[in-house]
């Protein structure tokens, strides 16, 4: 599945144009960036609340392919500059991150 | 009053340093001066007169619970009501700094809330000072007298000394940075150049993705816990070498900072994400090689290689 066809499966914002429409195969929810660091898959999605431009350099560093922040947490615009930078895709839901983790995971396991 | 011309990303390096290394307990006003919230606001306004303050933080039981402004007391005034408590006129969502965050905190609040003044309250939320703009721009000044001063003997050092001759190129691809200390705005810059130059020596992915944990657990640390210091990087021949090393102010206890869960880490740190207590243990376990010195008073340097 293609980011871009989770924002639409999931229903969340996209907040900024000029990522890359990679492949999704899996993905990783946690506010703490050295666990993301230690454990979260390439070309997989963050789910988070952590929006600030240090999450980016995260997702970037270990090759996550989007962030999607969750309680509609307000974005930074230097975390949108630092994504489009680094061609990563921030998304935005109003669930919490228990339900967007769960439609994630319904939604990457659809045949 | 215009926004204050300093920004925390964009500055010359010296300016940045300057801003992050200050805290904002070394640019505050202390002992502060306070009201209850039982006191009139006539009362208020007679501790502007008398101290030429245009702010007074209301506290209750060593708690901040208000503020009032110069700007209420006149429409309390106005308004017939400058016998009333302050404790019913004050303002009560108050934004506060805290003491130990950098002063670039303090200037982004400044020029994001256009308050006058704010409070500064210690770890436990006690309330330890307050900070005008005028404070700022002192601190600002007398750190950045101090910072002519060094740059002017250095460079009049260096043009009396000869210029040192650069390395012989040996084939290896190497990378130095300056990390300072609380520059989350910079933080992982070091760790992504250096990730973008293993792929441009052909690296394998998940090699690459190890050394890049390795180095941005490593800078992170800089950021968080040191007094800033320099990270170093040496690649190539099957071989990839992290130096970390900084100036202070040292771990007391090396085996506990090993421990995964272990943290010295404050709040707002925490709150960023940060702190978690695995950085260093992240980093030895990525690691073919990693050794540790460290003690305080002493910097603390940390080698890492990995091999491929």
């Amino acid at each position: 599945m293609r980011i871009s066809e989770l924002a639409s499966a999931l229903g969340l914002e996209t907040i900024q144009d000029g990522y890359e429409d990679r492949e999704i195969s899996t993905g990783y929810s946690s506010d703490l960036l050295s666990d993301v660091m230690a454990n979260a898959k390439a070309d997989g999605v963050l789910v988070t609340v952590q929006a600030h431009k240090n999450a980016v350099a995260v997702a970037s560093l270990v090759g996550l392919a989007a962030i999607i922040v969750c309680n509609s947490r307000p974005i930074p615009d230097d975390m949108i500059e630092a994504a489009r930078a680094e061609r990563v895709a921030v998304l935005l839901s109003p669930e919490s991150a228990f339900e967007v983790s769960g439609r994630l995971w319904t939604a990457l396991r659809r045949p | 009053m215009p926004p204050l011309p300093i920004s925390p990303e964009t500055g010359p390096q010296v300016v940045l340093e300057l801003i992050y290394r200050l805290k904002v307990r070394d640019a505050m006003s202390s002992p502060v001066i306070t009201a209850t919230p039982a006191e009139s606001m006539r009362d208020v306004q007679y501790r502007m007169r008398d101290n030429g303050i245009t702010g007074v933080p209301i506290v209750e039981g060593g708690r901040l619970v208000g503020i009032v402004s110069m700007g209420l007391v006149i429409e309390a005034l106005d308004s017939g009501r400058i016998g009333r408590k302050a404790g019913e006129l004050m303002t009560r969502a108050v934004i506060s700094l805290e003491d130990d965050m950098p002063l670039a905190f303090a200037t982004t609040y400044f020029n994001r809330y256009k308050y006058g003044r704010f409070p500064v309250l210690d770890r436990d939320g006690g309330l330890v000072g307050i900070v005008c703009a005028s404070d700022i721009i002192r601190a600002l000044l007398v750190a950045m007298n101090k910072e002519v001063e060094r740059l002017e003997e250095r460079l009049s050092a260096a043009a009396v000394a000869s210029g040192g001759l650069p390395r012989p190129p040996d084939g290896l691809s190497r990378l130095s940075f300056q990390v300072t200390h609380f520059d989350f705005e910079n933080a992982g810059k070091a760790s992504a150049e250096f990730k973008k130059a293993l792929k441009g020596l052909g690296v394998d992915a998940g090699v690459t993705r190890r050394a890049a944990v390795a180095a941005y657990e490593l800078e992170l640390n800089q950021v968080i816990h040191s007094e800033g210091g320099t990270m170093s990087f040496v690649a190539g021949a099957g071989r990839i070498e992290i130096v970390a090393e900084d100036r202070g102010p040292g771990i007391p206890d090396v085996a506990s900072a090993m421990t995964e869960g272990f943290s010295t880490a404050t709040e707002w740190i925490r709150s960023l994400g940060f702190g978690a207590g695995m950085g260093l243990p992240n980093a030895k376990r990525v690691s073919d090689e990693f050794s540790i010195d460290s003690a305080p008073g002493r910097g603390t340097l940390v080698r890492v290689a990995i091999l491929y």
